[in-house]
Formats: C-alpha cells, structure tokens, sequence
C-alpha cells in the first residue's frame, strides 16, 4: 500500500533530484547485477569444457593439472560430516535452553548470547590458527580431517544457534500450553512438538552451515592440510574443494583450467545449497507454522 | 516462553531433568568456544611477548622475523587500507541496493534482486579471489602494472561485503514504521525527500551497525584478498602498489614459521581479533542506544 501512495506522490512532484537519484539507484542496482554477471560468465566460460563426470570421480594428476577432484570430494564430504556432527547437537540443544528453559534475563542465557556474538565476528584466519593449536597440536590430532572438521564445527556454531533460536521462538506459545495440558513433560514437548514444529529453521540452518564448510579455506590451511589422495582415515589430512581451488590458482602454474572447473562445481553446490535455504527461510518467516 | 513458565507448573521428570542438563552442558561448551580461542591466542604468543614487548610489533624497523624485527604497522596499514577502500565503495552501493528494492524497482525485479544480493553473499571468498587473480589483476595491469594491488583488494573485497550492508540495510529500512511513510506521503513529500528525510534517518543506526559488521568482514579477510594484492610489505603509496594485509600475513608464513616467529604470527591474530572486537563492540554499542 506504501507502494501506491508513493507512486501517486511521484507522478505529482517528479522533480529533478528525483529524477537523478533515481537514475543512481537503478544504476547501482546494475552494477552489482553485472558483476554478479561477470564473475558467473567467466567461470562458466574457463571450466565448462573441464566438467564431465570423469573429472567428478578420477583422482588428480600431475598436482592437480590433470585427472578429477575425485579424492577432494571425498575428503570434503568426511570434513562437512564431523562438523555438522559436534556443531548440530551443541547448536541446537543450546537454542533449546535459550529459547525453552532459561528466562530471558538469566544471567547464564546472556553470558552465552554475548559469547557466540563474538565468536561469529572471529575472522576465519583466527580459527584456522586456533585450530592447528588446539586441536592438531595440543589433543594431538595433527593434520587431519578430524581436526579441520571440529574446527569448523566451532565456526558454525554461532549460526546453528541463531537460526534454531529464531525458529524455536516462531512456534505459538499454544503449542507448549497445548502440550502442557496434555501431561506431557517438557522434554517431551521439546522432542515432539516443538522441534518438529521449527524444522524449518532448522533445516535452513543446517543448509547455510553447509555453505559456510563447503566456502571454507583459511581456516582450514592449517587444520587439514593439503593431501588430495583419498584419506584412509579420519586422522589423514584431505583437503576440501575450496582448498583445491586455491592451491591450483596459487601453487601450481598451469592449474587455471581445472580450478575453473573445481569452482564452477562448487558455485553450482552454493548455488543450490543456498537456494534451498532460502525457500525454506522464506517460509517459515511468512509464518507457515500454521495452527492446524 | 515466560509465560508459560509462570503459568503452567509441571513437575519435572528424569528426562526433564537430563535435557536439561545436557543442554546447559552444551550451551556451557558453546560458551566457552571464544574463551579457548582468546586462552590459546594468548598462550601461543606468550612466548615473543615475554621477552619482546608489545610497543616493538609498531616501532621495529621492518618485518624480517629470522632477524628478530616483528613490525607489524605495514601489514596493518594495508588491511586498513583495503578495508577502508571496501567500505568507501561497498556503502553507498549496498545502501543504493537496499533503497532500489524497497523504494524504486518493480515487485518481480525487486524480489529477483534481492536473491541475487543473497546468493552474493554465498559466494565463497576463495571463488572471489581467483576471480580476481585470472580477471581483474590482469585488467588493473594494463592500466598500472603490476596489477596486484591495493586497488584489486578493495575491488574484490568490495562486492565481498556488499551484500551484508545491503541485507542489513534492507532489514533495517523495512522496519521503519508504516506510519511515518505515509505521513511523509501525505505532506507531500517526493520520494526521494522521503528517503533523506525520513526513511534513511530512521534506520540509521540499523544501517551503521551492518557497516561496522561488514567493516569487521573487510579486516578479516585473508584469501580473496591474499590471492590479488601480490604481498608486499610496505607502506602503500598509491592504489596501485601491492601490500600485504595482516590475515594473509598469518597464512603466508604459518607453513614454516618456527618458534619466535610462529609466535609473532599468534601475535597479529590478537591483534586482528582486537580490531574485530572493537567494531562489534561499536557495532552492539549502537544496536543497544538504539533500543535505550
């Protein structure tokens, strides 16, 4: 309604600041498009030629100027696995005692509210150096997939809660009075009622969290190492998709190709990734979680 | 969630009691995330602080760590700069984003852009670097050799961290209140005397808190940015000189640095984190005058 009350506003003064601020505005617009354009463009352009499904299962060759990302992908699956499994639990048993069990103004709730907003202002770098000295050196874990895998679990944390926190708070409180009048306990509503009611929140954060592994590099320089083979246990070093590309664009002249074929492959899984978060998000923030 | 709290008492169960409890352990371990990771900073650096003091990371003369000279002022000018560029250009171009959609372009056209700001912001930063690296050093090199540079840095990390100042702009633009646009409206003011005079003054501080985030975004960053400044170290002269940034300088050296200078590295991650620290304490300082 805001919409129509301006245009009628704009068709009776249409003066000439208008007219160029509104030619700047569209011209911003455009200029992000383009470079969005551009970026896209060029790596369909330099990898497309590379992609077949060859290249998705061999293992590289010659440092990477040949043969597939086979092994990469492997390791990048393993490394998106162990995160995703020490960041959910933690990430979403804590939005349930923020959101459930503390009041608003316990002091705990605070105190562990103020800690994650510093922690998901921690540049990837810092992680990448907290990791190598925690986790590979002093538990001992070296560089591995393990230890570059927990490392990120820290990184997701911030954003596991938030987003469960957000959809925890969107259930109706007549959900929670609903079950209480039935005589279930609270964990039983928790399990039964709740969780299943913000799934997803909570499928949508586990979808951004994905994206942020799979985008990962630096904070895995010094966590996982660089080994493109398949690894043959957790305590083997592998190195992501990201990290290949890096590693072919810095490290190996003549890599160019293939890292233009290793980042079309990993723009398509953001892409689709972040798509699919976003339909979720959407709607559950138009209020879908309807009373039935 | 206090409401219901108050209002309905049920006697807690074992399961109860258990969720409970698992969950303040997690909440507790995800809390103590950011302790662990200020705790290893500092026991990392300990051992170059001991015996360097702090003022000789600003006044040595140059950073040749096998010599004993940890001056960290270049590497920390060219993160500034870089960071500074970046935001000179990522806010007024964010903010135009954020009033192109709300304000200017159509329903289909806003909605699309919109998404492509988000699937911007998924992009991950070693896609953008390499982007740079093939793309846009060569092109900055037939204007100004060498081409990596301080100018390739802003540029990249530029569209980086538009997309956060044009979401949170975005965010803090749709909540201002319904009735002061229409009271605008109905004095008659055009649309563009809306926005400056009401819209953008009320979602001020909603606008200064996405740019401080982004800011803390800028200064962080290591791989897109160390993959197109060419990592120099010195004092920039011109945009088209090549520096080193303090992130890239922790990921260039980390591979071999030993002892002191391992320990120098650990140095400017505290440093880095400091930096951060302090913009998102600006940053909280102005969501919480906003809600006083």
């Amino acid at each position: 309604m805001v919409e129509h009350a301006l245009d009628k506003s704009s068709r009776i003064i249409g003066s000439f600041r208008d007219r160029i601020a509104q030619f700047a505005l569209c011209f911003a617009a455009f200029l992000v498009s383009a470079s969005f354009a551009w970026i896209l463009f060029d790596l369909v352009r330099g990898g497309i030629g590379y992609l077949s499904i060859d290249f998705l299962v061999d293992a590289p060759r010659d440092a990477g100027r040949a043969g597939g990302i086979g092994p990469i992908l492997i390791s990048t699956l393993l490394i998106l696995l162990i995160a995703l499994m020490a960041a959910l639990p933690l990430g979403w048993a804590t939005a349930a005692l923020l959101v459930e069990y503390l009041p608003a103004a316990s002091r705990f709730a605070h105190t562990v509210r103020y800690s994650l907003l510093v922690l998901a202002a921690v540049p990837s770098i810092v992680f990448g150096l907290f990791g190598n000295a925690f986790f590979s050196i002093y538990l001992g874990m070296g560089f591995s997939i393990l230890s570059g895998g927990l490392t990120l679990a820290c990184m997701l944390l911030p954003i596991l809660v938030s987003t469960a926190e957000a959809g925890l708070r969107a259930v109706p409180d007549v959900y929670r009075q609903s079950g209480a009048a039935l005589g279930m306990s609270r964990a039983a509503i928790l399990f039964h009622v709740l969780l299943p009611a913000a799934a997803p929140a909570l499928m949508a954060g586990l979808l951004l969290g994905i994206g942020r592994v799979l985008a990962e590099t630096a904070a895995l320089l010094f966590t996982s190492g660089y080994a493109d083979r398949i690894p043959g246990s957790l305590l083997d070093s592998g190195r992501t998709l990201a990290m290949h590309i890096y590693d072919l664009s810095m490290n190996i002249p003549g890599g160019d190709a293939f890292a233009h074929a290793s980042a079309l492959v990993l723009i398509a899984a953001l892409l689709l990734i972040n798509m699919a978060a976003m339909r979720l998000a959407a709607g559950w923030q138009h209020g879908t979680i309807k009373s039935k | 969630m206090t409401l219901w709290r108050h209002t309905i008492s049920s006697r807690p169960g074992y399961a109860d009691t258990l969720t409970l409890w698992l969950s303040r352990g997690a909440a507790g371990v995800a809390a103590a995330v950011v302790l662990f990771i200020l705790l290893f900073l500092a026991a990392e650096s300990w051992p170059v602080l001991r015996h360097i003091p702090l003022l000789h990371f600003f006044t040595d003369a140059s950073w040749h760590p096998g010599e004993g000279m940890y001056n960290l002022a270049p590497m920390l000018s060219g993160t500034l700069y870089a960071a500074a560029g970046a935001l000179l250009l990522a806010a007024p171009l964010g903010i135009a984003s954020s009033l192109f959609i709300l304000y200017y372009a159509p329903p289909g056209i806003a909605h699309g852009y919109l998404r492509l700001v988000e699937l911007l912001a998924g992009i991950p930063s070693v896609v953008y670097g390499f982007w740079g690296l093939t793309t846009l050093v060569p092109l900055i090199n037939q204007v100004h050799p060498p081409g990596a540079s301080v100018l390739a840095g802003v540029l990249i990390l530029t569209l980086m961290i538009l997309p956060t100042i044009a979401l949170t702009a975005h965010a803090a633009l749709s909540a201002v209140p319904g009735e002061y646009i229409r009271g605008a409206v109905a004095l008659g003011m055009s649309r563009w005397g809306l926005i400056l005079g009401v819209a953008l003054p009320a979602a001020k501080t909603g606008i200064a808190a996405g740019i401080t985030l982004a800011a803390g975004r800028a200064i962080g960053e290591t791989m897109a940015v160390l993959m197109v400044t060419g990592n120099v170290v010195q004092y920039a002269g011109s945009p088209f000189d090549p520096v080193r940034t303090l992130a890239a300088n922790i990921a260039l050296e980390m591979p071999y640095a030993m002892g002191d200078h391992r320990a120098a590295l650990f140095v400017s991650a505290f440093v880095l984190m400091l930096l951060v620290m302090m913009l998102w304490g600006l940053g909280a300082g102005q969501g919480e005058s906003n809600d006083g």
